[in-house]
């Protein structure tokens, strides 16, 4: 079958949401809607102390008071936040549970994920802390870990046992009152996960989480804080898939990263929320806020590759306050059928000599919209910041869009500020000269696909990179008749 | 082992191939000449089953099978392969990425398993040689930035990693200086056996001094109005397609 524009349309409508699937697994969920008794009820659930619990309250009277953001290119019914319910558990969930006393139906799910538990315990240098809604369900390698004084764990364990960092911490990345969805996050947080890296400690193995939203009308509010003492470096990779479901979920998470003096955090993310289906019912709203802070000498690279959610709306920043600080954004996106994405990067040049590179893929497919939005900002006093970007976007079909939203704010006259911009479809030609060398339409987009995204894919950890590069395969590929 | 019989095809409705027949056999080389829009390019695109030009009338066979309906990927798995005019480029994937991959799919479509690493390696490095190609050349993105001679030498050396049974050389002479030609055809001469075939598609002599066809034809508003020996090549430049232009129209 030769490929015409018409036939590679047709094919990309057919794809279908590969992990729809739903397991049975009995939850304990709260009733819908939010007040302060629910946000107590879940912080009491949660055996938090109380000044956790007044601190979740003083978030939600802020987000009482705030309204939803407009300003982003997306259009979809706002969530009606009364009917959602804000805690819901795997029941036989237990923090003392080893790999091998998970639910078995647990484990099938996870395999047909492709990212089966048994896989990752080979995988040596992958410590995976699972989380399951919300709560989570099992935690590897913590002992190899500990010994090197690393903590690796829950929020909710973190709140806990280590009170002091997270008191020290938490919120001062991404305040209480940042946004309407942090806000939001701050009061209703269910789970995720905490690490600390202690001073002069370089990880030994890349920090995993899996995130998977189960529950029928679940929102999912994860709230994840990284710590990097002085001169540490730990790389966090986090992939979420979700099953399909016919309303729309909510997901508005919260990560902050801490990169103190000299240190490094390289933070990667594969998304695949589920989308919707072709028709744009359904699929997940990922409203996430992502920040991190560097101090003197300090390094933070985000690389995301986003291939999920009905509306996305997520912007992993840097703050570079110190010094010599750098601030990276690679960032692979793919909008297929009717799903939104807006997203992009800020990059706050507040120390001198501070660096920051942003790469950003657009790929949209179908009707989808696809949005890079990035802000540069230099202060006044961070003398020779630099900055570049590149932006590019490529397109499938002749009904989907691309559109680039660059903000350049500088206020330092010895501030370097590179903006490169390249649109391109894949063309018939392009196929066809595929097609001539033995290689099928469905490979031939995945090719090309993955050459225009080879330069952040590079960036991501080697077993990630495999997973991702599938994903993407997924994301844009019908299925073979 | 390729037949094509009063073959007719359209593009946007316009016919352009008015009835060709052409029979090209194991181990003979073919050279097709004739003037600007005569059809030549649409023929290579046809036999290769590009589906922008619509084929209303006659056939074409592959050893024997018709291939009205075999797709472009499936002609290659059975040893079509098309030098293009125009190669395009594909950003971000290197030239050994896709070689790996085509020949792979090849290979898939037989029933085989992916070519070990070790022998794909060898299979490029012999054929790099062979080319005289740069194995830094090999890891540059498919055709971007590359010289109009880098583009139709890369062509041929994905010839001599495919092995195909029908090569179909579209104006791989055009753009490329004495020497790079002298390279190119030096690699197609090699590559050929008795086994295989190939069709030069030119509008010169030039190249027909370097690979010496069997058979010469000229391709003029959609038909094959002469066939002749080598011989024929070397009339056309001395007298100019007007001279069988003026000849077809009595």
């Amino acid at each position: 079958m030769a490929y015409t524009e018409e036939e590679l349309k047709k094919e990309l409508e057919t794809k279908e949401y590969e992990y729809g699937f739903y397991t049975e697994i009995e939850s304990e969920t709260f009733p819908n809607g939010l007040n302060e008794e629910i946000v107590i009820a879940i912080s009491k659930k949660k055996g938090e102390p109380e000044w956790m619990t007044l601190w979740r309250l003083e978030a939600f009277k802020y987000w009482k008071e705030m309204e939803e953001p407009e300003w982003a290119n997306v259009h979809y019914e706002k969530p009606d936040f009364q009917a959602i319910s804000y805690y819901s558990a795997p029941k036989k969930a237990d923090p003392n549970k080893t790999l091998d006393d998970v639910d078995p139906e647990l484990l099938e799910m996870y395999k047909k994920l492709g990212i089966s538990v048994d896989e990752q315990k080979k995988l040596q240098n992958v410590a995976v802390d699972i989380v399951m809604d919300s709560v989570s369900v099992a935690t590897t390698f913590k002992k190899t870990l500990a010994e090197k004084g690393i903590i690796f764990c829950s929020i909710s364990e973190a709140i806990k046992d280590h009170p002091e960092l997270v008191k020290k911490y938490i919120g001062s990345v991404v305040p209480k009152r940042d946004n309407f969805y942090a806000a939001l996050n701050s009061a209703v947080f269910s789970d995720g996960s905490f690490c600390y890296i202690p001073k002069g400690v370089r990880c030994p193995m890349e920090l995993s989480t899996y995130f998977r939203i189960n529950q029928a009308g679940t929102g999912q509010f994860e709230r994840t804080l990284v710590i990097a003492d002085e001169d540490s470096y730990v790389s966090y990779l986090e992939g979420c898939t979700a099953p399909s479901r016919d309303e729309n979920q909510l997901h508005a998470a919260v990560v902050e990263l801490v990169a103190l003096d000299g240190a490094e955090i390289k933070y990667s993310t594969v998304q695949n929320w589920f989308p919707g289906n072709k028709e744009g019912k359904g699929g997940v709203f990922n409203f996430v806020t992502k920040r991190a802070i560097c101090e003197k000498n300090a390094k933070v690279s985000w690389t995301q590759v986003e291939t999920g959610s009905a509306v996305t709306w997520k912007y992993p920043s840097c703050i570079l306050k110190g010094d010599n600080s750098i601030g990276e954004f690679y960032s692979i996106a793919v909008t297929n059928n009717y799903q939104q994405a807006d997203t992009g990067t800020k990059m706050v040049h507040i120390g001198k000599n501070t660096k920051s590179t942003i790469i950003s893929k657009g790929i949209s497919a179908g009707k989808s919209q696809n949005s890079y939005r990035g802000l540069v900002q230099v202060n006044s006093r961070a003398d020779r910041a630099r900055n570049f970007s590149q932006c590019d976007s490529l397109l499938m079909g002749n009904e989907c869009g691309a559109h680039t939203f660059p903000y350049i704010e500088a206020k330092n006259k010895s501030a370097m500020i590179e903006h490169e911009a390249t649109t391109s479809k894949i063309g018939e030609d392009q196929i066809f000269y595929c097609n001539q060398r033995g290689i099928d339409t469905e490979k031939a987009i995945a090719l090309i696909v993955n050459g225009f995204s080879k330069e952040v894919l590079n960036k991501l950890p080697m077993e990630f990179a495999v997973e991702a590069q599938k994903l993407l395969e997924i994301s844009l590929e019908g299925s073979v008749g | 082992m390729l037949k094509i019989n009063d073959l007719h095809a359209n593009v946007d409705d316009k016919e352009i191939l008015k009835g060709i027949n052409l029979e090209v056999k194991a181990g003979e080389v073919h050279a097709i000449m004739g003037p600007n829009g005569s059809g030549k390019s649409t023929l290579a695109s046809v036999i290769s089953g590009n589906e922008n030009f619509e084929v209303t009338q006659g056939s074409i066979e592959l050893n024997g099978e018709d291939l009205e309906d075999v797709s472009p990927e499936e002609r290659a798995h059975k040893g079509v392969f098309l030098s293009f005019q125009y190669p395009v480029e594909i950003p971000g994937v290197s030239v050994t990425n896709f070689m790996k991959t085509a020949i792979n799919e090849s290979r898939k479509a037989k029933g085989l398993e992916d070519m070990p690493a070790k022998d794909m390696l060898k299979l490029i490095r012999e054929k790099s040689e062979l080319l005289e190609i740069d194995r830094k050349f090999l890891s540059r993105s498919l055709n971007e930035g590359f010289s109009g001679g880098e583009k139709k030498r890369n062509e041929i050396f994905q010839m001599a990693m495919l092995e195909p049974k029908v090569a179909i050389l579209d104006e791989t002479d055009s753009g490329l200086d004495i020497d790079a030609l002298r390279i190119v055809a030096s690699g197609v001469n090699k590559l050929k056996s008795k086994d295989n075939a190939v069709i030069l598609i030119t509008h010169y002599q030039r190249l027909l001094e370097y690979i010496v066809p069997d058979y010469v034809h000229v391709l003029h508003n959609g038909k094959i109005v002469k066939s002749g020996g080598k011989e024929l090549a070397l009339e056309l430049e001395e007298k100019g397609y007007d001279w069988l232009k003026q000849e077809t129209a009595v």
